[in-house]
């Protein structure tokens, strides 16, 4: 990728759900490349919807979105979905998985999805390259596992490893250690740093949570970013 | 087709919702499936009734009348016809055979057919099937009677048995021919036609057991019986004696077998495109008023007069497969709730929302495919199974053939249909992603 381009870059965003008030209205807001960005803010500040924006699943009202150097408003809906399928990895909360494919065929849903997303697998199998993750990760010989009978550490270990495969160039994570233990977030942040430093991806890490963003290589607070008050 | 894959693994996850939506689908597949093929086989079988007998020749009156009394044993013929009238068409050159057929008297309710060796040999039901005698032989003498499989069968009678046939059309006991006892000299085998219940007796065995009735009653004292040409036994004497003047019949007009009447006659034609001038002439003839009528045109016009029949039975089974199919729509649209987030993953990982509304679609069609197959599956084992069930308590006979192009309509119009359905919660999951973006709803 071009690195001198930003990940993500936005200016002037406005964003509202159709006749509601508006939720975003953001001067600037900058995610340099390969680096790993802590956005900070509340429930209610509009992180989820953010993301939606910058994946490209919701669509500027106003303002322009341009990550990885593309302006997504400019981009009819499929090519949308496939730069966000190819591109990105995208990491939630909980329940990242589908319940009805095991772990193996959870991580290499996006190579099956996008042709593109797999020729970046350098010739290597989507099943060897989910294996190879998933070993990193400490999830080596679950592949045909159900995922229910995963812990929830697991099951983000694996959504991670399905939001790496294929070398995305920005990994979005939506609070993904809220449910683990403080041990096991550490670790797992750990290994998401890891293994985004390993893919020469750009993470934009959001949590409500002010205590990891030490970590980080940069911060930044979405309140302070967002001219829109947070609801309650 | 990763979409399909990704529908199949979907729908083994909710194994139960998916086999009962399947099998409600199957069931309704079946019954629509099935009444078609029974409604099939009534019809074959009842256009089999009778074939190769190119016209039915009766009194003057109504063509479906003749067709019920001389074929189904059903109700009365209109009247009766003469022995002359009947030789004078026999003889004529463009008639190959006759079966003369003489009707009026019953046992407990079931049909006596006096007729001649001609029936075993020319009369044919569905593919070329003929009469056959099972057990015993065929009627011998004026004293022998030879009876329809299911007569045998519910009657309980046996080769050697005597019994007394009643005059008129019911009932038992008041005007039986008691002093002409017949004695069951053969079985036939079952047919699946009105012939398993029929008795088949002697034109001469008529003559013999109303003897003495020409007033419809009982005979003051016996008379000797009349012997027509072509018995065997006794021995014929001569051309057939002239008709007894005018028949006195009272009240039972619809008896025949006194004097040489006959109720009707069947007969084939030495060339099949006779038959319409045959018939032309047959009705127009002077000497006696005559109704001849074509067998499959008659069947054709019946079965059209009871169709609508069928046609509640097709409205029925329609009615169960949009129950089954909005069963399927229910269970579909019911799991969407839960699946939004399932749909918000999906969009996560790039795919559309046109991907995840065929997601559905598909999975639509998965269940209307499978329900189909169970289906049809489903009524080919009721058919192979039940079929003999169906013979031996109705007489029915359904051949089990393979899906006709009216079954395979259907199938392909369930299939359809079950995708159309599928589009409401395709439409509904389309809609979900536009709105939900990647929140994850629970």
């Amino acid at each position: 990728m071009t690195s001198a381009a930003p990940a993500v870059d936005l200016e002037d965003l406005r964003f509202r759900y159709r006749r509601g008030p508006e939720v975003l209205d953001i001067p600037a807001l900058r995610v340099p490349a390969g680096r790993t960005v802590f956005l900070h803010g509340p429930s209610g500040s509009g992180k989820t919807t953010l993301l939606g924006v910058i994946a490209g699943v919701l669509l500027p009202t106003g303002g322009t979105a341009r990550v990885l150097g593309r302006d997504l408003g400019g981009l009819p809906p499929g090519a949308r979905d496939a730069f966000r399928g190819t591109e990105l990895g995208y990491l939630f909360q909980l329940f990242n998985l589908l319940p009805w494919l095991s772990v193996e065929e959870n991580v290499t849903l996006p190579v099956q999805l996008h042709p593109a997303r797999r020729s970046r697998l350098a010739g290597e199998t989507p099943r060897d390259a989910a294996r190879g993750l998933l070993t990193r990760l400490g999830l080596a010989g679950l592949w045909d596992r159900p995922v229910a009978e995963l812990s929830v550490g697991q099951q983000q270990r694996v959504a991670a490893a399905r939001a790496l495969i294929g070398r995305p160039s920005l990994v979005i994570a939506d609070e993904p250690t809220s449910a683990l233990d403080t041990d096991r977030r550490d670790a797992f942040l750990e290994l998401l740093f890891e293994e985004c430093s390993a893919a020469g991806a750009t993470l934009l890490f959001v949590s409500h949570d002010l205590g990891l963003g030490a970590r980080f290589d940069e911060r930044l607070s979405l309140p302070e970013l967002n001219r829109v008050p947070v609801t309650a | 087709m990763l979409t399909l894959r990704l529908a199949l693994r979907s729908l083994a996850n909710r194994r139960l919702t998916t086999i009962l939506t399947i099998v409600s689908i199957a069931l309704s597949v079946a019954l629509l499936v099935g009444v078609e093929t029974v409604r099939r086989g009534v019809r074959e079988s009842f256009a089999g009734t009778i074939r190769g007998t190119d016209l039915i020749v009766g009194a003057r009156g109504s063509g479906q009348q003749l067709l019920m009394s001389s074929i189904f044993g059903l109700g009365s013929a209109a009247g009766t016809l003469t022995w002359e009238t009947y030789e004078r068409w026999a003889a004529h050159p463009a008639v190959e055979w006759t079966i003369p057929i003489s009707l009026g008297d019953s046992y407990y309710g079931y049909r006596v057919v006096g007729t001649t060796e001609a029936f075993l040999e020319h009369y044919r039901f569905r593919n070329d099937g003929r009469p056959t005698v099972a057990q015993g032989t065929w009627v011998s003498s004026d004293r022998d009677v030879v009876l329809g499989s299911e007569v045998a069968e519910r009657r309980q009678l046996h080769v050697g048995d005597e019994i007394a046939l009643t005059h008129g059309l019911r009932g038992t006991g008041i005007l039986d021919h008691e002093e002409h006892p017949f004695r069951v000299g053969g079985i036939l085998a079952p047919t699946f036609t009105p012939i398993d219940r029929s008795l088949y007796v002697a034109l001469e065995g008529i003559e013999a057991m109303h003897a003495g009735w020409e007033n419809g009653v009982p005979p003051a004292s016996a008379l000797p019986s009349l012997v027509m040409p072509g018995a065997e036994s006794p021995p014929a004497t001569g051309p057939p004696p002239a008709p007894t003047p005018a028949p006195q019949v009272t009240g039972d007009t619809d008896h025949a077998g006194h004097d040489h009447q006959l109720t009707a006659f069947l007969l084939g034609t030495k060339n099949r495109f006779e038959s319409l001038r045959l018939q032309r002439e047959i009705n127009t003839d002077t000497a006696e008023p005559l109704t001849a009528i074509l067998p499959a045109v008659s069947l054709t016009e019946l079965w059209h007069s009871i169709g609508f029949a069928e046609d509640g039975a097709r409205l029925i089974s329609a009615a169960v497969l949009l129950v089954g199919l909005l069963g399927m729509l229910v269970s579909l649209y019911s799991t969407l709730q839960e699946r939004r987030r399932e749909m918000a993953i999906l969009r996560s990982l790039g795919a559309g929302p046109g991907r995840i509304a065929a997601l559905l679609v598909f999975e639509s069609g998965v269940l209307s495919v499978l329900g189909v197959v169970l289906g049809v599956g489903l009524t080919y084992l009721v058919l192979l199974v039940g079929g003999g069930i169906a013979e031996r308590h109705f007489g029915l006979f359904i051949p089990v053939t393979p899906p006709g192009t009216l079954e395979w309509a259907y199938m392909g119009g369930v299939v359809v249909a079950g995708l159309v359905v599928g589009l409401v919660p395709a439409w509904r999951a389309y809609r979900h992603a536009l709105q939900d973006g990647l929140a994850i709803r629970l």
